[in-house]
């Protein structure tokens, strides 16, 4: 409610500088000028969408995969974890923005430099999370386990994977919103198409309302990904939110 | 599922059959020494201790913090070898201080996490554990989660968890210290109730000197770190024991005594 609030003052006050302020449109559209290319561009604006949201999806579904595969592989080998968790932390220092124009000039247009910057961008949150998830099992619990006759694969299965959902969710919460912003850089290093590839094209035609109705349309795509993760969250790990003591 | 309420035992509680368990064994612990090698220099957590349990019989190990007691019990379910000395014992299961029962999980899938770890399918898993529920005056709460069961019973469930591991030999890490004195009172005779039905070889730990009196066969008293064996009390008294019972508070006294000045 009082967010609602803040946005509704924030859009008046812009509104208000917009049109009293005597700024160019051109400049800095008005919301309302936004508002009004958001319906007289849905078509254009709905088919660059689905390119971008396919992108999307499909990183952050590849990611997810990796992530959690290459959580659980280094949970289990300690070796392998010695080998890849510096790699892991030197991938997040790569410079995106200029690496995605080069990986454009090697892999082309098509989907293959968005998935990887995407997936790039994605993984890091999602291995580090469910990393954690796993490796935070009380080790009372692995003793327990131990004397159970558990194998390690039956800890991972009954004990350590149930225990990591609610983190490799909060990873993925991450992972959603910056899969957006991974997406729309790969467009901008190189695409005929997806709304990053629209905003770039709208500002020399004189469009900026339609780049501003670009950014509305991503920026609630990522709210919606994020608000449907909490969802799930919800749905699948209620004893995460649920505060532990004596109920009855 | 019935009203909380309604947990009350009656006359008429369903008594399932006694739960499979391998052949009764015992404990045998000889001269056992376990050092602690950290950054700060070596810390000896047991030296010379020797300590046998027959099978089936409850012995309470009573000592001040941290003498060993802890490591003691992983010698026992072999989650740790000794540095030196021997430890021979059955198969054991651990039951740690909190209950950590999977918070995700029923109360009935809880206490047959055993049995699906041992090969049964979630269904078969569940058949078999569900009469001892009854029994365990758990009836009615086979689907509630963790977090709406009280501490007590979430207790029992670990403890129902711990018996159908089917180990003859049981290792009870401070079973009731995270427990409210009401309710660990209710506990120990619910446990006391349990061994009797369900008869095994018990090493419980604990630093309660009446729940020691109150439960075991024999109390023994370990000495502060590195922990030995300063004290051996039998309590042959009938059950079931009441902690008020004059013989009670003059075993109980006797302990206190050898727990403070190291004899009896």
């Amino acid at each position: 409610m009082g967010a609602a609030l803040l946005v509704l003052a924030l859009l008046g006050g812009w509104e208000l500088y917009a049109d009293l302020g005597g700024i160019d449109q051109f400049l800095l559209p008005a919301p309302s000028d936004v508002a009004a290319s958001l319906w007289t561009d849905r078509g254009l604006l709905w088919d660059n969408f689905t390119v971008t949201a396919g992108e999307v999806l499909l990183g952050i579904a590849v990611s997810l995969a990796a992530g959690v595969a290459l959580a659980v592989a280094i949970h289990l080998s300690r070796t392998l974890r010695r080998a890849t968790y510096p790699l892991l932390v030197a991938s997040q220092t790569i410079p995106i923005v200029i690496v995605a124009p080069l990986l454009v000039a090697w892999l082309g247009y098509d989907l293959g430099p968005k998935l990887a910057i995407v997936g790039l961008i994605c993984f890091f949150p999602v291995v580090v999370t469910t990393l954690d998830g796993l490796a935070g099992v009380d080790p009372d619990l692995r003793k327990l386990m131990r004397t159970l006759d558990a194998s390690r694969l039956q800890t991972l299965r009954h004990v350590e994977a149930p225990a990591a959902l609610p983190a490799l969710l909060s990873g993925a919460k991450i992972a959603v919103t910056v899969a957006v912003i991974g997406a729309v850089l790969a467009e901008q290093a190189g695409s005929s198409d997806g709304l990053g590839h629209l905003i770039l094209q709208s500002i020399p035609q004189f469009e900026t309302a339609r780049s501003w109705a670009a950014v509305v349309v991503l920026a609630a795509f990522a709210i919606v990904l994020f608000g449907a993760l909490a969802l799930a969250e919800r749905r699948l790990v209620p004893w995460a939110h649920r505060s532990e003591g004596d109920v009855a | 599922m019935p009203a909380k309420g309604a947990m009350t035992t009656t006359a008429e509680v369903p008594v399932s059959p006694p739960l499979a368990a391998a052949a009764p064994a015992g404990v045998r612990v000889d001269a056992v020494e376990r050092t602690y090698r950290g950054r700060r220099g070596a810390v000896a957590a047991l030296s010379g201790l020797t300590l046998r349990v027959a099978a089936n019989e409850i012995v309470a190990v009573v000592g001040p913090s941290g003498c060993g007691k802890s490591t003691l019990l992983e010698l026992v379910c072999a989650l740790q070898t000794p540095d030196a000395g021997r430890v021979e014992a059955g198969p054991a299961v651990y039951m740690p201080q909190r209950d950590l029962l999977l918070p995700w999980a029923s109360a009935l899938d809880n206490a047959a996490l055993p049995l699906r770890v041992h090969g049964a399918s979630r269904t078969e898993a569940r058949e078999r554990a569900r009469p001892a529920f009854a029994t365990f005056g758990l009836a009615g709460f086979e689907a509630a989660r963790p977090a709406e069961l009280s501490g007590g019973m979430r207790q029992r469930v670990a403890f129902l968890r711990t018996l159908l591991a089917g180990k003859p030999v049981l290792a009870l890490d401070e079973p009731f210290a995270s427990l409210d004195a009401l309710t660990r009172a209710d506990m120990q005779s619910w446990l006391a109730g349990a061994l009797l039905r369900e008869p095994r070889t018990v090493l419980l730990v604990t630093h309660d000197v009446e729940e020691a009196v109150v439960l075991a066969d024999r109390v023994v008293v370990l000495s502060p770190r590195p922990g030995r064996v300063v004290a051996e009390l039998p309590v042959p008294l009938p059950r079931p024991r009441s902690r008020t019972d004059s013989a009670v508070v003059a075993l109980r006294e006797q302990a206190m005594r050898a727990l403070q000045g190291g004899t009896l």
